[in-house]
Order: C-alpha cells, then structure tokens, then sequence
C-alpha cells in the first residue's frame, strides 16, 4: 500500500494536468467559433466546450477511455474498427519476430562464447549495430519484400527479430560469461565437457540476464512492429491506426491507439517478469 | 557462377584468416583487437557485393555496396542538407533540451522521497513504452518543420535520462555523506561536489542510451510529415520512387552520423568519470 500511494499520487497529477492542459489548448477553437458567430465567451463558457470537442488539438482523458473502450468492447472483435483486431495483428508480428530475434540471439550468443574468432569479429558490430537507428531501414525493409512477394506478417515480424535481437545477444553474451573461473574450474576437475558445462552451469548462470534483455526485446518488438505498419499504406495494426487518424485528424483515435499500444507493451513487459520471477525462484536464485 | 564461387571462397579465406588472427598472439595488442573486426566488416561487405553481382539481383531490391558508395558520392550535397535538417536541427537541439530538462527535474525530485517514489515506476513504465507513437502527435502540434521532430526527441529522451539520474543520485554512499556532513557541506555543495560526480556513470549510461533513441525519434517523426529536406523524408521519398541507393546512402549517413554522436559521448565519459572502475584498462 505504501508503495502505491506515491504512484497514484502522480498519476492522479499527471490526470490533472492532462485536463488543465486540454483545456488550454482547445479554448483556441473555442474562441474561434465563438469570434465567427460574433460572441465573447467567458472562462467559465470556455471550459466545458473544450472537453468534449470532436477533433480536439488535445483529447481528454475521459475522451480517450471512451474512444478505447468503445475500441475494445464496443465492436465485434473481427471488426475494422476494433482495437482488438488492429492490436492482434501488431501482435502477432511482434510474437513471431520476437521469437525469432531470440532464438537467432541466443544461437549467436553461444556461438560468441565458444568461438574467439566470432567474439573478436562479431561482438564489436553487434555493439555497434546498437548506435545505429535500425528503424530507419523499417519502411525499406517493407517495401523491398513487398516487391519480392512477402507480404503479410514476416517483414514486419523481420523488423521486429532485427529489434530484439541485439539486446539478447548482448545480454545472453554478459550471462554465459557471468560464471566465474572458480565455478568454471570445478566443472573441469569434475572432467566436464564443453557441452556440460554449458547445459549445467552457463546457461542457468544466463538467465536472469536473458529475462533482463527479453524485457528490452520485447518492448522493441512492439515498437518495430508499429513502425512497420507505418509505410505499408495504412491497412491493418495499431501503426496504422496512428497514420490515418494522423492523416485524417482524428485525434481521439491516435490517442487510442496510442493506449492501446501502452498497455500492450506492458503487459507483454509484465508476463515476462512474471515468468522471469517463477523460473527465478524454482531455480533458487531469487533475489 | 564466378562471383558466387568466388565470393565464397573469398569469405572461406577471410574467416580463416580471421580464426588464425584470433588464435595469435596479436589480439592482445590494441591494433590487433581492431584488425579482426575490420575485416570481418571488409567481408560482409564483400560478400554482398559479389553475391549481388553473382545472383543479378536487381538494384531496386538491393543495390551492391559499390553502387551505394558512388551514390554517396555523387550526392553529397543532398545527403548534406538532410542530415543538417534532421540531425542537427532535430535530433541535436532536441536531445539537449530532453538530456537537460532531465536531469534538472531528477535533480528536483531527487529531494522528496514520495516524488522519487511515485514518479520512478511511472518513468520506468513510461521508458518502455512505443513512445514513437507520439510522433504524429507531436507533428500535428508543433508543424512540419524541424520544431516537432525535436519535440519528439525530447520525449524520447526525457525518461530514459531521468530514470538513470535519479538513480544515479543515490549512488554516493553515506560514509560519503555524512564525511560532507562534517565538513558543514550545504544541500547544493554536497550536490555539486559528491553527488553528481558520483553519479556521472548511471547519467551517461542514460545519454548513451538517448543518443540512439534521438536519431529514431527525428527520423520517424519525419515519415508523419516534414519539409522537403531531411533523411526521415528522403528515405520514404525514395523509396516509393524504388531508388534503393539513395535509401542506402541515407542509411549509411544514419549509421554514421549515429555510431559518431555515441562514440563523442562515450569519449566525454571517459574524460568525465575517469575514476570509474569501468573506466580501467
């Protein structure tokens, strides 16, 4: 309870301001209409015609949870205008690339540690690679597969894996390291082998570093997945909820899409810390 | 055929050449530690170009390294104003204002314990969302031109720095403190002379981390409408016009302009926090 007061504390500060600064912002075209008619409008006028306007420069909260839950529970889900509809397929891009950009970053992390060639060769671009604005290339990677004949899911779920796919190799890399030469040294006067030591010390050692990049990982997933919605022309996913409500002007939809995107990644962060937490302590290595 | 034979045993050659570099005594020295990975870039880039050639696979799907370079070339000017547009007039002026205003409000909620409570798991929460989500946003609010890219930047900066800052700030230890306590040290001595060097490390962690995010924030902010100048326009432009090479030219300044902006930072840190055990060689 004390650690959620404070939190609540600010996001009942962050509503306030949120509703202060939206009727800051609409009261221009408030004025407007009312300069147009030939009207003086007083404060007190103003005010509740700014919280419910129908393209606002800043929706209100109350405006956005009602644009979401008429998103969410107001539709069939198969819907075009359900968020459910546009959030299942961001989705299940990020899933299929998330699973793909992790599995290909732990092979390459294994690979990393075993082979010195491919640590001295490949780590230092796998680090820089990271310095490099890979979302760039998203409406490219986009296009060139369009015009191969991919279309669909997979070059967006390749922007995604090429999202995730850093953090784990970096962090898988830190992880299957992270035994130190005393551990290691016991596991040789047992006469282990290579592949023992990896299955019964590295790869335990690893985990809680994998949890830790999966959470990055998944979180860029989502990301990359919206941006990768963004060049295809606006059919389908919560990127291209956000262009045509940007192109159209429909504020309330950006922001609803926006939210539904928030909560999606959170609650993706959220179940792998779930799960970080259940493997964490039935392996004793709770903290 | 030729250049697919050729190409593979060229990458044969190189990775071998590699693993006996690797295997050697050179990889100790400095010199040694730089030659493998440059080659192994020399490679990549090798294989592209003569499997390109090797496969005719056509410009407008992926053009070989060697036409990209010419087009860098013959288009410096261009590449120019773009990079200006978008990253010194947006990327730069935005990760300034964000690093800034970060730090100076984790400096400001760093004194109360119920704000350091209630907004660290919002800034946490809020680092890992889409926030480039904001961007079209952002464009309808500030305009087309270089203001809202920089906007945009300064959002995604804004939480990353604060959640490292504030983190940062607990770093001194109380031995520490309390030696400052002795010596009579007001709030803001303490502040400038302990608590801020130490925590110099987590707040240039959370720099390095921007330096990226700033980059994406101005060049996709840019894909929801901009000028006719500017990478994030150029990119999209050209590539509904299939001129892949000019895509890649962009996205090679990208790099570049990316991978120097964090290498300057990582090279102010290393000026800066000197006396951190990271820091050691």
């Amino acid at each position: 309870m004390k650690a959620i007061l404070p939190v609540l504390a600010v996001i009942a500060a962050i509503v306030v301001l949120w509703y202060g600064a939206a009727v800051w912002m609409n009261a221009a075209w408030v004025r407007d209409q009312a300069a147009r008619a030939g009207e003086t409008v007083s404060f007190a006028q103003i005010v509740p015609q700014t919280l419910n306007q129908e393209r606002p420069v800043l929706p209100t909260p109350h405006q956005v949870v009602a644009e979401l839950w008429k998103g969410v529970a107001g539709q069939a889900v198969t819907s075009k205008r359900s968020l459910v509809y546009h959030g299942w397929i961001t989705l299940s891009a990020t899933l299929l690339g998330f699973a793909i950009g992790t599995g290909a970053g732990i092979l390459l992390a294994i690979g990393i540690v075993h082979n010195r060639a491919m640590d001295l060769s490949v780590m230092p671009w796998a680090i820089a690679s990271q310095t490099i604005p890979i979302l760039a290339i998203a409406p490219m990677i986009i296009v060139v597969l369009n015009s191969v004949g991919v279309t669909g899911l997979v070059p967006k779920a390749i922007i995604s894996a090429y999202l995730s796919f850093f953090p784990v190799v970096v962090g898988m890399v830190k992880g299957l390291r992270s035994p130190d030469a005393m551990q290691l040294d016991l596991l040789r006067t047992y006469g282990a082998s290579q592949g023992q030591t990896f299955a019964k010390l590295r790869m335990p050692a690893s985990l809680p570093y994998l949890f830790a990049s999966l959470k990055v990982g998944v979180a860029a997933a989502l990301v990359g997945a919206i941006v990768g919605e963004l060049p295809t022309g606006a059919v389908a996913g919560l990127g291209a909820r956000l262009l045509s409500g940007s192109y159209y002007g429909q504020t309330v939809q950006i922001w609803a899409a926006l939210f539904a995107a928030a909560v999606l990644a959170a609650s993706l962060v959220a179940i792998i810390g779930l799960a970080e937490r259940l493997t964490l302590r039935r392996m004793g290595m709770d903290r | 055929m030729t250049w697919v034979l050729g190409t593979m045993l060229f990458w044969a050659a190189a990775w071998a050449l590699n693993i006996r570099l690797a295997a050697s005594g050179l990889t100790r020295s400095r010199a040694g530690r730089l030659i493998v990975p440059a080659i192994f870039g020399l490679t990549l880039l090798g294989v592209w170009e003569g499997l390109v050639r090797g496969l005719q696979v056509p410009s407008v799907i992926l053009p070989p390294p060697s036409a990209i370079a010419a087009k860098i070339a013959a288009s410096t000017d261009l590449l120019w104003v773009d990079f200006l547009q978008t990253f010194v007039k947006g990327a730069l002026s935005g990760y300034a204002i964000g690093c800034l205003s970060a730090i100076l409000v984790a400096v400001l909620i760093d004194r109360s314990a119920f704000l350091k409570a209630g907004l660290l798991p919002v800034g946490n929460f809020v680092s890992a969302l889409p926030i480039v989500g904001i961007a079209p946003i952002l464009v309808m609010w500030f305009g087309f031109d270089w203001q809202s890219k920089a906007a945009v930047v300064v959002v995604m900066v804004f939480f990353p720095v604060l959640v490292n800052t504030v983190a940062g700030l607990r770093a001194a230890e109380v031995m520490q403190r309390d030696l400052m306590a002795t010596w009579g040290a007001s709030y803001w001595q303490t502040l400038w002379k302990l608590r801020l060097p130490a925590a110099m490390p987590f707040i240039f962690n959370g720099l390095k981390i921007a330096t990226t995010l700033a980059l994406i924030g101005a060049i996709v902010a840019e894909f929801f409408g901009s000028p006719t100048q500017g990478m994030g326009f150029r990119i999209s432009t050209e590539v509904g016009r299939l001129g892949l090479d000019m895509v890649w030219a962009e996205i090679a300044v990208a790099a570049l302009a990316g991978s120097a902006f964090y290498g300057l930072i990582a090279l102010i840190e290393r000026r800066v926090t000197f006396w951190h055990p990271s820091q050691r060689r």
